[in-house]
């Protein structure tokens, strides 16, 4: 206790020389002078929620809300964990993306029950359970409120399909995609004939997707690390890796620009594709390559999930109640979407996912595709899941993709496969 | 008489002024003892507050086992230490640093003397030429790395293509231990070689013209006044400008880190570009391990200060 403590004393100190500021207490919350009460909501890119908080504060003239918007999801998650560790400066609801969800349930005393001060009318019945239950901790807490998801559905290049001698139709492609062999067999048969295209992008993007469909993952319930044992990633990790050894991998790592360049260039054929993916193929292939891209309701070995966002009540702050009813309100169907319309963040909710709104939403450079009701199909495939450990996410992006990546610039499948379990074991320690 | 009287009130007065001097006089006096060191503060304590103490402290906090956020980090004495001279993972990033701060630093102090030299020579539109080489300096860090990123890039790179061009097989900049480290040294002596440069043309201006007017009676040519003369002349400066890259060159960070296009802190799929302050970070913002970062921070701290005061010994003896 005693380091933390002088820390804290230290800053404080530091802090009151500047300003006058009360140490040791959440400090984010704060009764305005008018005799509101101000609370504060911190976001990353685009929730599509500026309009809502203005009809929340109409609606609730005793609230004002204020806005803290960072750009990217790593900056903030960063201030996040950053905030969580000095014990106080967060704001009274703070997003949080899938990728961070395990580190957050980590530390789930941190934040708020949202079952106990949380609206009893938000109950979990009203998400998607697979998205309530990745939030919910072992011992039946909820920890965040599901705003959006980014259900996967496969996007693929019609034009190089024909040339292989592939059936390019949405719904005769999806025998292909029924199954990871069916997939890799494809990919088999498509690189024969493609004349230098690869099948997918790169080996990670393949086997995470795999990877999250199993029920257990890098980790068993009892924050047990099971690499090794677990058949199943070893059994993911062969068949990629084998199909990377066919030529069947592009190399380019997720979001380079390398990979922003495939996309225009059309290194690949196959892309793992979440809803939001959509947008990104549009910006990256550009006009030049409209209609040549489709989307099919398909998905090899099910459904699976890639994004999404979550609100959650850090203990922090002074008005819990009242920041848990605004995340509520903000995460009912309703409000969802509406910032569905306003920034197209694919609802969470039951409700909402029947919603003429989302069903009637077409995507024009995917061929006037009804990606609405696609996504909202592939949404209600997914399983269940997967119980994620408190270093899961670390092991994902920073053991288990660089291993794959290395493989892809040449290195020993083996000797890839014994430093990815030593430094999964490094991070879990 | 009267000398002794006006002796005896002088005394009286004196002793009265020492019973109880008047309170101007105190306080001219703590003027002139107090006032110098409040003069020097403001340096001493911002010194204080955000160089010294977070340089102690890192060193306290290296001591523990200590998670970011953590409740109670526990004593663990020089374990931290231990366990990083054991790590393969830290030698290797000592090894790129090294690699990447030699491929980077001696090129770069060499071709900038060069183009001080040429710089001071008499050409037209001077001015022009010698802000010309700051300009790299000027340029943003961040988007000079991101821009060097592309033209290095694995596949559709400029640099390869051009390569291809002249014949010579494309090469992964990325997976290459030493071609990363090329393409990384390329982007520090973009940056800095021309602010080198001005550093040292700055000191060869000062030197006195007579010494070469002597120099040419006795009858040496352009290229023995350079060794015998510029050089031996420009050793302070060459000594500043040595030891600040090498500062510089072993803390570097910026360049690696934006240069994995995945945009992790693991300096590559197997580290084959991370570097002794990526791996810090890595430790400390990625795995959350502040001790374990802390005590990285601190050996090459020493790191740095032995290879600055080797390389100023060095200097020294060796441009006599």
């Amino acid at each position: 206790m005693r380091p933390r403590r002088l820390t804290s004393v230290l800053a404080c100190a530091a802090m009151s020389a500047v300003t006058v500021t009360a140490c040791g207490s959440g400090g984010a919350t704060s009764q305005s002078a008018d005799g509101k009460t101000e609370l504060s909501v911190a976001t990353f890119n685009e929730f599509g929620y500026e309009d809502l908080f203005k009809e929340y504060e109409a609606s609730h003239p005793d609230i004002k809300i204020t806005q803290r918007k960072a750009g990217q999801a790593s900056p903030h998650h960063q201030n996040l964990f950053t905030k969580l560790g000095a014990g106080s400066g967060l704001a009274d609801v703070e997003a949080i993306e899938e990728g961070y969800l395990s580190q957050v349930m980590s530390k789930a005393s941190q934040f708020n029950d949202l079952g106990e001060v949380g609206p009893k009318d938000a109950a979990g019945d009203r998400w998607l359970k697979w998205k309530t239950d990745a939030a919910t901790t072992k011992d039946g807490k909820l920890i965040g409120y599901g705003t959006d998801i980014g259900p996967l559905a496969m996007c693929y290049r019609k034009d190089l399909f024909e040339k292989a001698g592939l059936p390019s139709d949405p719904e005769a492609v999806k025998s292909l995609f029924a199954t990871w062999d069916s997939y890799f067999a494809a990919g088999d048969q498509f690189i024969a004939k493609s004349g230098g295209v690869a099948w997918f992008d790169s080996a990670s993007q393949i086997f995470n997707a795999m990877h999250n469909q199993h029920e257990v993952g890098y980790f068993d319930k009892s924050d047990k690390l099971v690499v090794e044992s677990n058949a199943a990633i070893r059994g993911d990790w062969d068949a990629v890796t084998k199909a990377v050894a066919k030529g069947q991998s592009a190399k380019l790592v997720a979001w380079s620009n390398e990979w922003n360049t495939g996309f225009k260039a059309g290194a690949f054929a196959t892309k793992t594709c979440p809803s939001w993916m959509l947008g990104v193929i549009e910006a990256q292939a550009g006009p030049e390559n409209k209609g040549k891209w489709a989307v099919t309701d398909a998905f090899p070995n099910g459904g699976g999930n890639w994004g999404g966002s979550y609100l959650t009540v850090p203990k922090q702050g002074k008005n819990a109640e009242k920041a848990a009813e605004l995340a509520a309100w903000l995460t009912a169907p309703e409000q969802q979407i509406k910032a569905f319309k306003a920034k197209g963040t694919f609802p969470s909710q039951v409700k909402a996912l029947s919603d003429p709104a989302l069903l009637e939403q077409t995507n024009a450079y995917f061929g006037d595709v009804k990606a609405g009701a696609l996504f909202a199909t592939q949404a209600k495939k997914v399983a269940a899941a997967q119980y994620k450990g408190p270093q899961d996410g670390q092991i994902q992006d920073n053991v288990f993709s660089p291993a794959l990546q290395s493989i892809e610039q040449g290195k020993n499948a083996d000797d890839a496969w014994k430093t990815a379990v030593q430094e999964a074991q490094k991070a879990a320690k | 008489m009267t000398a002794l009287l006006t002796r005896e009130v002088r005394r009286e007065r004196a002793e009265q002024v020492r019973k109880h001097p008047p309170f101007r006089h105190r306080l001219s006096k703590l003027d002139s003892k107090v006032s110098p060191y409040l003069f020097v503060a403001p340096f001493f304590v911002l010194f204080g507050a955000i160089g010294l103490f977070p340089l102690l402290y890192t060193a306290y906090v290296s001591l523990f086992d200590w998670n970011l956020g953590a409740d109670d980090p526990a004593f663990v004495g020089l374990e931290n230490y231990r366990t990083l001279f054991a790590d393969g993972q830290f030698w290797n990033a000592l090894f790129n640093t090294f690699s990447i701060f030699l491929l980077s630093s001696v090129p770069q102090v060499i071709v900038a003397v060069v183009l001080a030299a040429l710089l001071a020579a008499n050409l037209r539109a001077r001015t022009m030429w010698r802000m010309g080489v700051l300009l790299p300096y000027v340029a943003s860090l961040v988007a000079l790395t991101i821009i060097f990123g592309n033209l290095f890039g694995p596949q559709f790179g400029l640099v390869n293509s051009v390569l291809s061009v002249v014949g010579i097989p494309p090469i992964d900049w990325q997976a290459d231990t030493f071609g990363s480290h090329v393409a990384i040294a390329s982007m520090v002596n973009w940056r800095w070689t021309g602010y080198n440069a001005l550093i040292v043309l700055a000191a060869m201006l000062a030197i006195p013209r007579d010494l070469y007017e002597a120099a040419v009676v006795d009858g040496a040519g352009p290229v023995r006044q350079f060794f015998s003369i510029t050089l031996p002349l420009l050793k302070p400066t060459l000594i500043f400008v040595i030891v600040t890259s090498t500062i510089g060159g072993l803390q570097i960070f910026t360049e690696p880190k934006l240069f994995d296009p995945a945009g992790g802190s693991g300096g590559g799929a197997v580290h084959q570009y991370q570097t002794v302050v990526l791996y810090l970070y890595q430790s400390a913002f990625q795995q959350f391990d502040l001790g374990y970062a802390a005590s990285i921070a601190w050996t090459l701290f020493l790191i740095v200060i032995a290879v600055a005061g080797l390389n100023f010994w060095l200097t020294r003896r060796a441009v006599r």
